[in-house]
């Protein structure tokens, strides 16, 4: 069976995301001042990785990379956004919508917890790229950049691969028991 | 009533689940089938793993695992040097994921890479491809003359891209076919796959061929001085040092001819006993071979024709590490099976000289003859960065 990570609902994402680091920062005694800014130095796009990225082929003008954001640090990161010379980036969810699953940009990014992880996969969040100006075959290297709240950017290297599973095309009630 | 059933569809399972842990397990699926359900139950398939990376490709030296699967892919006209580069890349991953008991990247079904069972994925690239890319061959390398006995068919006969899949577990081996078709198709077509067995006896040594032979005593062993030479690119081959060359000759054999010889004519064919392996002049299978041994009647006790005697007057040595394949039995009960023949060596010479004597004369090639033919080039293995075949293209 496919690990799936369900995405957070709204309101979690919203609460997480106001859960700011600087906010505790300039609350903070002494010590905990000086631990603040220490991992305040670290930038989410220095603690976080992406492991086993890869976009699926397409010979259409869009496509999804998916992999695992891992995230090193204490500190939750906050993946608002991306970009690529290939086209379009925006960052996707799946989700029900009249008994069928459909896919829409995600209101307020991903979070990766503070030494956790966040999966995209598909059937799930994913970064999707649209408007590609040419077909993406098997083997080709793309290139992303995903940008983080604090305005820190990670340049990841997804690997194309064929892929005819998963994402768009969802059972109803496909995940209870299989 | 309802008792009994119920145990006897546990009882089934339990034999059926046996069954299908015996098939993961070394050769041992055809012994417990024969068991059936009441038999002792089998050990679970090994979980063990052959490392991918390395000086050298896995799957060429070691002990040869149970199931092999050779698939020989032909690359697309478009496919050029920087494609083919970016495909090795991707192949690469595949293989040093599941052969380590990973998922690949995008596995529709990455529970089948759980116990990969001793597999190993080997890539090779035929000389054909080699050329066109303007990738350059090692001196070693080259093609096989057509030599007197062969019968090649098409079918199973080149290609550009080879992979060798081993392994001892069925389904690992079949996920790592499935895995790495998958994401070859969309640049390459499927020229042959070839499927292939052996069993090496319980108590370890050298296994038999479908022949009953005991088939592969007195290889080199690679990892000595002498050994090495005679397997291994040495430093003339540049970026390929470390690798191999690769032939692969599908011998179909004759049963139904072979079954007509008594026991000391088959022994007379091979020039040693089918029962031990042992040359006819001597008591243990790694006995010397002594050609010179004369009957009292003068005659050679190792007959003029012997197989044994005809590939050692080449003088030079290769490591075998065949399979066997049984795709019978036809509609009319006849055999179908043979030998995948696999064998490595520094220098496609070292083949030929054996070949060439084997072609000209030996007993054998009444009952065991050549239907297909390939040669590869086999780079060396890699470490963690890199992919097998990068040296070629920096």
């Amino acid at each position: 069976m496919r690990k799936t990570r369900h995405t957070p609902t709204l309101p979690a994402r919203t609460a997480a995301a106001l859960l700011g680091l600087g906010l505790l920062a300039a609350c903070g005694t002494e010590p905990d001042a000086d631990e603040a800014a220490e991992t305040a130095e670290a930038t989410a796009a220095e603690s976080v990785v992406i492991t086993d990225a890869w976009v699926k082929t397409t010979e259409e003008d869009m496509t999804a990379l998916f992999g695992v954001l891992e995230n090193a640090s204490g500190t939750e990161a906050h993946l608002v956004s991306a970009e690529s010379d290939l086209g379009t980036v925006e960052l996707h969810e799946v989700v029900e919508a009249g008994g069928a699953m459909v896919m829409q940009e995600v209101p307020d990014g991903f979070l990766v917890p503070a030494e956790g992880e966040h999966e995209l996969t598909p059937g799930g969040d994913h970064i999707m790229l649209m408007g590609l100006a040419a077909p993406v075959v098997a083997g080709d290297e793309v290139a992303v950049t995903l940008r983080f709240e604090d305005g820190s950017e990670l340049a990841v290297t997804a690997v194309a691969k064929d892929f005819e599973g998963g994402d768009e095309e969802y059972r109803p009630g496909g995940t209870d028991g299989m | 009533m309802e008792p009994q059933r119920k145990r006897l569809n546990r009882r089934g399972l339990l034999g059926a689940a046996g069954g299908v842990a015996a098939l993961g397990a070394a050769g041992a699926g055809a012994a417990a089938l024969a068991g059936g359900p009441d038999g002792p139950a089998p050990e679970a398939a090994p979980a063990t793993t052959v490392p991918f990376h390395g000086a050298h490709q896995a799957g060429i030296t070691g002990d040869a695992p149970s199931r092999t699967v050779l698939l020989s892919l032909d690359l697309g006209e478009e496919v050029d040097a920087d494609r083919f580069a970016a495909v090795m890349r991707l192949l690469t991953d595949d293989a040093a994921r599941l052969t380590q008991g990973e998922a690949a990247l995008a596995d529709a079904d990455p529970e089948l890479a759980a116990e990969p069972a001793l597999l190993t994925v080997t890539f090779g690239f035929g000389l054909g491809l080699l050329e066109r890319l303007g990738l350059p061959a090692p001196p070693g390398a080259g093609p096989l003359p057509a030599f007197s006995v062969d019968r090649l068919e098409e079918a199973w006969s080149g290609g550009d891209l080879l992979v060798q899949v081993c392994g001892e577990g069925d389904l690992a081996v079949s996920h790592a076919i499935r895995m790495l078709v998958k994401d070859s198709r969309s640049f390459a077509t499927v020229r042959w796959a070839q499927r292939g067995f052996r069993q090496r006896p319980a108590g370890g040594g050298t296994p038999r061929n479908v022949l009953g032979q005991v088939d592969g005593t007195s290889n080199p062993d690679p990892s000595t001085g002498d050994g090495g030479e005679a397997v291994w690119l040495g430093e003339d081959a540049g970026p390929l040092a470390g690798g191999t060359v690769m032939v692969v000759r599908r011998m179909r054999t004759d049963l139904d001819e072979w079954d007509k010889l008594d026991a000391v004519g088959k022994d007379r064919v091979i020039g040693r006993r089918v029962s031990d392996g042992a040359p006819l002049t001597g008591e243990r299978e790694d006995d010397p071979v002594d050609l010179e041994a004369r009957e009292d009647s003068g005659l050679p006790v190792i007959p003029a024709g012997a197989h044994v005697r005809r590939a050692i007057d080449a003088g030079t040595t290769i490591l075998r590490r065949s399979y066997n394949y049984d795709d019978g039995p036809g509609p009319a009960g006849e055999s179908d099976t043979g030998l995948v023949f696999v064998s490595y060596q520094a220098d496609i010479g070292q083949f030929i000289a054996i070949q060439e004597r084997l072609a000209e004369s030996d007993l054998l090639n009444d009952y065991a003859v050549p239907i297909g033919s390939a040669v590869f080039v086999l780079p060396p293995g890699c470490d963690e960065d890199g992919w097998i075949g990068q040296g070629l293209f920096d």
